[in-house]
């Protein structure tokens, strides 16, 4: 059963890939706006104009570039960035080490903080304190991640300068690290100076990332949380003299956390989708970044691979989460 | 028959007074108003040019710190540029993407919803395809991209914020249509012998109007935030209209001697996201019989 589900799940995964790999590459292509006539330098004639497009593949029609476009992904090959002259996979493999690390830290600080929240406004449960966590929650609801950044850049790093303004490491220590996962590296070689500057670095772009989906699963799990705490198991255990805490811990949470998981997986890939402007906030080296750069300059090649990129991680957690879920829930296991 | 008329009057006008009474319907919806007639009435209330530049006036703090000139009360830009005179044009782009897109994105996305809910089988199936796909690009990126492809301006901005954001009203009014579909109006309805399109737009359509005009306001706060992202990155509206994320990049530039460029703007932001989802969680409050018991 579970096989079948993740078999499935992957087809239509892989038709929903191609689906965006066509929208896009179509997209750029009807567009106005000619990538070569950003590089080319003052004095070039037709025919090295001509000669470039041909280089790039740009002179072939639309359905023949993508044909060799998809050939050259199944072969492992993305292409040549216009803009950067690198090769695609190289530069995708270099950027998002740094994004996933970032999304990584603020998906666990998130869970944490809305997590925490939750279980103290269910403690809280028909006091003063609730409605007051409920009207905070309410208005944190409404607050996006560009917002967060923005107030975090003028709190910690210009008011109460405390924290580094950009980049991921200080400028001289880029070459200190062997792989490109300087946290876990950092964390992984018990180097805690290193540790301590690339978590300094990290703070603000994760909470900028995290307080948001902090307050979406503050609500859900709260709202579940209500309706467990009523059931017959918790109140059984609330008779043989468990303490609230241990109530919400060890019996209504295992039962409320499904469909805040559910959820979670969804907000996570808006979580992932605003690296993109928080990484440009923050001078963050990962993909988002260079994203920006990309679209600005009109590097298809670099453009393609990196929607691939961020599609293939939006679709891999909704696999994730949709299989965890099941996992978790018994009942679904063997529908 | 004249009872009930009055009947139906007097409902309608508790249901009326209810809006004004519900706080959050009167601080969120108040905000916006003032906002409204700060970028009507512009001209008159900025007390400055928004695009006259001094550079003898450059970077000057807000009144009340040191440094500060008479007339300039929320300081300048590095520009000479008056803060709060540009805050007040600002405020026009901001409400004209708000406005337009989410009304655009809305009318898209509740049709296609409608249609996909109501009738089901293979118009559901390719609508749903349609929405997973759109889903699996992340929102920001898509803006950029199509801004990029679009050319700069406000038609552009409001075009991407339509062709991303449909797909928060198809899916919810697909869901919602689902609901209704099944109550026993629908089949009273049908045992009449409306017809099927009859039945969608004069049955189900106005049951599930309450979800869509709450969604409306909270996409219209979305759309602001998107507006002031596109703003930040460069490729918003020309750079001689005032826009406050075009105010945020540039304050962002120069964060470390001129604070406020940034900080106004910002605030303004952020009061009108939270005004429009505020006035968004109200109105589904008010609206909504089940929420409203």
């Amino acid at each position: 059963m579970f096989l079948a589900r993740l078999t499935k799940r992957v087809g239509i995964a892989a038709t929903t890939l191609f689906g965006v790999g066509v929208i896009v590459f179509v997209l750029l292509r009807v567009a106005p706006g000619d990538p070569i006539a950003m590089m080319i330098a003052p004095g070039a004639t037709p025919a090295d104009i001509a000669a470039l497009r041909a280089h790039y593949g740009l002179d072939e029609s639309i359905p023949v570039q993508f044909a060799l476009w998809l050939k050259g992904i199944l072969a492992g090959d993305f292409g040549t960035s216009i803009s950067i002259r690198r090769d695609v996979l190289d530069l995708l493999a270099e950027r998002l080490p740094a994004t996933l690390e970032l999304a990584t830290a603020a998906l666990l600080v998130a869970i944490l903080i809305g997590g925490g929240v939750a279980i103290v406004g269910t403690m809280l449960r028909r006091t003063r304190g609730e409605s007051v966590v409920d009207a905070a929650n309410g208005l944190l609801l409404a607050i996006p991640d560009f917002v967060w950044a923005l107030a975090l850049v003028l709190v910690l790093g210009v008011f109460y300068p405390v924290l580094p303004l950009s980049g991921r490491v200080n400028p001289q220590s880029a070459d200190d690290f062997a792989t490109r996962f300087y946290l876990v590296e950092s964390i992984v070689t018990l180097r805690f100076d290193k540790f301590l500057e690339v978590a300094s670095h990290l703070v603000m772009p994760t909470l900028a990332l995290a307080l948001p989906l902090a307050a979406v699963i503050t609500r859900v799990l709260k709202q579940a949380l209500a309706e467990t705490m009523v059931q017959d198991y918790v109140l059984l255990a609330r008779l043989k003299g468990m303490s609230e805490l241990r109530l919400i811990l060890q019996e209504a949470l295992r039962n409320a956390v499904g469909p805040t998981l559910a959820l979670t997986g969804v907000q996570f890939t808006f979580l992932i989708g605003g690296t993109v402007i928080v990484e440009r906030i923050f001078s963050y080296p990962g993909v988002g970044n260079m994203a920006i750069d990309a679209v600005i300059n009109r590097d298809l090649p670099l453009i393609q691979g990196l929607v691939l990129a961020f599609g293939l991680m939006f679709i891999v957690i909704n696999i994730l989460v949709d299989l965890a879920v099941v996992a978790l829930n018994p009942r679904l296991r063997h529908g | 028959m004249a009872d009930a008329v009055i009947i139906q009057t007097a409902a309608r006008r508790r249901r009326f007074a209810n809006l004004f009474a519900n706080p959050k319907v009167l601080f969120g919806g108040g905000f916006i108003l003032l906002l409204v007639l700060l970028a009507f009435f512009a001209p008159w209330i900025a007390p400055k040019d928004p695009l006259e530049q001094d550079l003898m006036l450059g970077t000057l703090p807000p009144a009340g710190f040191p440094g500060a000139e008479p007339g300039y009360y929320l300081g300048t830009d590095d520009l000479g540029r008056d803060v709060l005179s540009r805050l007040v044009y600002g405020s026009r782009v901001a409400l004209t993407v708000a406005f337009v897109a989410a009304s655009l994105a809305a009318l898209v996305g509740a049709m296609l919803g409608l249609l996909a809910g109501w009738y089901g089988g293979w118009v559901d199936a390719v609508v749903s395809r349609l929405v997973d796909i759109w889903m699996a690009f992340p929102p920001v990126l898509l803006s950029i991209l199509l801004v990029a492809i679009l050319g700069s301006g406000v038609h552009s901005v409001i075009a991407a914020i339509v062709i991303i954001d449909w797909t928060r009203f198809c899916r919810v009014v697909r869901a919602e249509t689902m609901t209704q579909a099944s109550m026993d109006y629908v089949t009273a309805a049908r045992t009449i012998g409306f017809s099927r399109f009859t039945i969608l737009m004069r049955e189900i359509l106005p049951n599930v109007a309450p979800v869509l005009i709450a969604l409306v306001s909270l996409e219209m706060g979305i759309a602001v935030i998107v507006e002031a992202i596109l703003s930040f990155v460069g490729l918003s509206v020309a750079s001689d209209i005032p826009t406050w994320g075009g105010m945020i990049a540039q304050g962002r530039q120069i964060i470390h001697h001129g604070w406020w460029v940034l900080t106004f703007p910002l605030l303004m932001l952020f009061a009108t996201v939270l005004a429009f989802n505020q006035l968004g969680d109200g109105l589904r409050r008010v609206i909504d019989p089940v929420m409203r018991r």
